[in-house]
């Protein structure tokens, strides 16, 4: 595995540094956001250290519940970056591996087009070539440019297909089911398997945000609390117009479409904070409705539950407290319309 | 391209006096039905609606520059929203980037391509006196205007949030249905009606002219490949358009006469929508690259002086690029939620289309090796087109996979893969097209060192308005956002300076305009040389009111894509 992460660095490194040098400038921020990578790597590698580390970041266990601090750098963009963010999912990792394949084929065959260019103006100029030869077949060459990109686009292809295939993997029967439903403009999340409570996440204005530490656009009031190293089902749809669910460093996007419910399978490899962005035009305030999704170990998960009001599988006996949870959580929907940042 | 123009020049001088007998002022240009005069008002039309699509990308790219909210509460008011309401402000964004797509779609490419380009050289080319419906000719472009007019109205109406359509250009419902109440949505929509009505009478008319009109001897495969490219291209409107006419009027029912096509409350579905306007969509980008496909082939093979390379495969290769293009269009919609098999076809099909693409790009480059090439200005503007689209194009391949773009879909990855394949491919071989055809347009001739200065400053602009927007897209920043998370700062100040170095060099343009009206040297019948094969360097410049009253003849011991011609040696 940390072999794997460090080959892994290796390859972002030169992949990232092949991007920037296509148009030579950004360079510093390729190193930056490299070095940063590097470090993801290695927090990946050791997911026991990792998780020991942010639970630190917890604070009070079973009790109270407090937001985790966010890592910088973790689940949320960073200055000057110029790649995917690091991936905190195993289909994060399958698909940053195709990716990363993507930006070499993207590289290769612009670099490969833009020196066919320069040799042909230095050598076929008029001062270089007075006169022009007649050719105009040949039908070797038209049948080696039809068939060598066909065949990379076979070797590209297969890879993806694998991806699609991995990523519509049905969830299993004890995966815990989230529901992300958007509205214009904020986020509910309610918890079927957890005693239906609803949680509405609204954005924090830019003062709230630098308060507690996070970066605003992307911080919001209740995040969505879900288990980290556990099977998520998680669907989403909307209540008036469309919106997307998206979290970049999990490489999760899924529409939320009135009227349909959809569905797909999130497993987050370790404990963080995953900042998202809401990703379908909704109206006036579609940039204002940021998702950040807070993944905790199971224990704390479901002290947070309980403290939601909400119910733990095996703990049957705590659902009567679901009711006035529900309460609450309709309280601060009526409460939710708040401005945005000005 | 395949002509030996002796025969009708002897002509030329006998019906020239009848030729150039002119209608008056409003008769020429309210009424016209010459192909030549509609060409020019296409042409003028779609530089104005460039500047104003290309003013709105400038507010974007200034309220851009950085974090925060700066510009839009100074712009609101000049379009009748409360600059002190927040909301009319962010909706006030929305009409920018909804009005900025379907302006420089409907208003400036598309008019530009097809009815500038392709109506003043498809007959020169083939050899016609002019378009096969003259008169529908004439509506086509004045629905074109009045449809410009609905869209700009829209801008002062209510929207719903605040005045104008925020819909975007794709116009999803149900924001465009339950989600914008007031008449700016529906002026949006009836904009396209009337832009739409225009374009199909346009394309039934260029594909009438090409079938029944091209001069005796120009076959088929000896058509040059700009008029093939519009062949293909008015196919694609023909069978598109009335797509996005259904699907729109459909809208326009949902929102005012109690329908629900696209409500699920009513048994509906959004998603519906969404097929029905990228069956039309995805067709609608070739539409605007194709004519640049056939500019960029007649250019680079005059300032070569070669014929292009491997005519029937560059021929053949526009025509599956339209085929294909029709069965590709759910990779818009890789997040919708689609069934898994669906999405796997999807994915294979788009790659499909970078084979033909390829095949062009190397049949240019080819077309270019060996050959004795002179950097004239059309010449410039087009080996940067066959790069940058090469850049969007490998964009477009990495886009193509369903799986990948998860992370990507709707960032401004996409804006920077789009904008390197129209607002670089497009633009470019727009800009190509103009250079190459001005002196014979005008008679005039356009200072090369201008245009010159116009590229560099176009080309290095739109490389850093655009390049640095694929980082911010990888890094997560979704489009269509006024107001950004500060990490995402650093890229989009780039960015907007990029738009200022883009805009200056348009003063370039401008001047070189005036100058070729005022001072421009007389341009020659073929000002290009030996490489300008086609039919229409073989005329005056400009060419006379009515051109070849007597047919040209075009004689068939050469087929057309091993002969180089020299009507009028340099």
């Amino acid at each position: 595995m940390k072999i794997l992460g460090s080959l892994n660095g290796f390859h972002r490194i030169v992949a990232s540094l092949a991007m920037a040098a296509m148009l030579a400038f950004g360079a510093q921020g390729a190193m930056a956001q490299d070095a940063a990578d590097a470090t993801a790597q290695i927090e990946q590698a050791d997911p026991a250290a990792a998780a020991d580390a942010s639970s630190a970041d917890v604070g009070p266990g079973s009790g109270g519940y407090t937001p985790m601090k966010p890592t910088e750098g973790k689940g949320m963009p960073v200055a000057k970056g110029i790649d995917v963010q690091p991936q905190y999912s195993p289909i994060g990792h399958q698909a940053n591996a195709l990716h990363i394949g993507l930006v070499w084929v993207m590289a290769i065959i612009s670099i490969f087009v833009l020196a066919l260019f320069v040799w042909v103006i230095l050598k076929f100029n008029k001062r270089a070539n007075p006169v022009p030869s007649k050719t105009s077949h040949n039908t070797l060459i038209e049948v080696v440019w039809t068939v060598v990109p066909a065949l990379v686009l076979l070797g590209i292809a297969i890879p993806s297909i694998g991806l699609l295939s991995a990523q519509y993997k049905t969830p299993p029967k004890d995966a815990i089911t989230i529901k992300a439903t958007g509205y214009q403009w904020y986020w509910g999340y309610s918890y079927p398997d957890n005693g239906d409570f609803e949680v509405v996440s609204n954005m924090l204005t830019k003062e709230e945000a630098d308060a507690r530490g996070e970066p605003h656009q992307l911080a919001v009031d209740n995040r969505m609390v879900v288990p980290a190293g556990v099977p998520i089902r998680l669907q989403t749809t909307a209540a008036d117009v469309i919106h997307s669910f998206a979290v970049p460093s999990l490489w999760f996007k899924l529409d939320a479409v009135p009227g349909r419910l959809n569905e797909k399978l999130l497993f987050i490899d370790e404990p963080g904070v995953y900042y998202g962005q809401c990703s379908e035009l909704c109206g006036a305030r579609h940039g204002y409705m940021p998702i950040a999704v807070e993944a905790l170990p199971m224990d704390q998960y479901n002290a947070w539950v309980l403290a939601q009001g909400g119910t733990v599988a095996g703990a049957e006996d705590a659902a009567p407290a679901a009711a006035p949870a529900e309460d609450a959580a309709g309280a601060e929907a009526e409460a939710a319309p708040a401005a945005p940042a000005a | 391209m395949a002509t030996t123009a002796d025969h009708f020049e002897a002509h030329h001088e006998d019906h020239a006096h009848d030729a150039d007998h002119k209608p008056g002022f409003f008769a020429r240009w309210f009424m016209s039905t010459n192909h030549k005069d509609i060409g020019t008002l296409y042409l003028i039309f779609a530089i104005i609606a460039g500047i104003v699509g290309g003013a709105i990308s400038g507010i974007m790219r200034w309220e851009l520059a950085e974090p925060g909210l700066q510009v839009l509460n100074q712009v609101a008011p000049f379009f009748g929203a409360d600059p002190t309401q927040m909301d009319q402000n962010l909706h006030m964004w929305n009409v920018f980037i909804t009005a900025h797509g379907l302006i420089m779609v409907f208003f400036m490419v598309m008019p530009a391509m097809i009815g500038g380009f392709g109506n003043w050289f498809v007959p020169l080319m083939i050899g016609a006196p002019d378009m096969a419906f003259p008169r529908m000719n004439n509506i086509s472009f004045w629905l074109t205007v009045a449809g410009f007019c609905s869209l700009l109205f829209s801008l002062f109406v209510p929207g719903g949030t605040g005045p104008g359509a925020g819909t975007g250009w794709t116009v999803y419902a149900p924001l465009s249905t339950t989600g914008s109440q007031g008449p700016a949505v529906d002026f949006a929509i009836f904009s396209l009606h009337l832009a739409g009505a225009g374009s199909i009478l346009g394309a039934t008319n260029f594909i009438t002219t090409i079938f029944n009109m091209r001069a005796p001897g120009m076959t088929l495969h000896k058509m040059p490949l700009f008029v093939w490219s519009v062949l293909v291209t008015a196919f694609l409107l023909l069978l598109a358009l009335p797509v996005l006419a259904a699907a729109i009027t459909m809208l326009i029912t949902d929102r005012n006469f109690g329908t629900t096509f696209f409500d699920p409350a009513g048994g509906g579905d959004p998603i519906l929508y969404q097929h029905l306007f990228w069956f039309f969509g995805h067709p609608e980008v070739y539409i605007m690259i194709l004519p640049g496909f056939g500019m960029i082939s007649q250019i680079v093979s005059t300032f070569s002086r070669k014929p292009v390379f491997g005519y029937l495969g560059m021929a053949y290769a526009m025509v599956a690029i339209g085929v294909v293009g029709f069965v590709v269009w759910a990779h818009h919609m890789y997040t919708v939620g689609l069934d898994v098999n669906t999405k796997m076809y999807f994915t294979a099909a788009t790659m499909v289309i970078a084979v033909p693409t390829g095949v062009k790009i190397f049949s240019w480059i080819a077309t270019m090796w060996g050959g004795s090439i002179e950097f004239k200005s059309p010449m410039v503007w087009a080996i940067g087109m066959i790069f940058l689209f090469t850049v969007g194009g490998v964009t477009g391949v990495y886009l193509a996979n369903g799986g990948v773009d998860d992370v990507v879909h709707d960032t401004y990855f996409v804006v920077a893969h789009f904008h390197y394949v129209l607002s670089m491919g497009a633009v470019f071989s727009l800009f190509a097209g103009f250079y190459y055809w001005f002196p014979k347009m005008s008679g005039k001739m356009h200072s090369e060192l201008l245009a010159h200065l116009h590229f560099w400053g176009f080309f290095i602009g739109v490389n850093v308005i655009f390049f640095p927007q694929h980082f911010l897209g990888l890094q997560g920043m979704p489009r269509r956002y006024p107001d950004y998370a500060d990490a995402y700062a650093y890229w989009n100040e780039i960015s907007s300076i990029g738009y200022v170095i883009m805009a200056g060099s348009m003063i370039f343009f401008f001047i070189n305009l005036v100058y070729a009206f005022t001072a421009g040297k007389k341009a020659a019948d073929n000002p290009w040389g030996a490489g300008a094969t086609t039919l229409e360097w073989s005329l005056s410049s400009p060419p006379p009111f009515h051109q070849f009253s007597t047919l040209p003849v075009i004689e068939d011991h050469h087929t057309a894509h091993d002969h180089l011609s020299d009507p009028k040696p340099a």
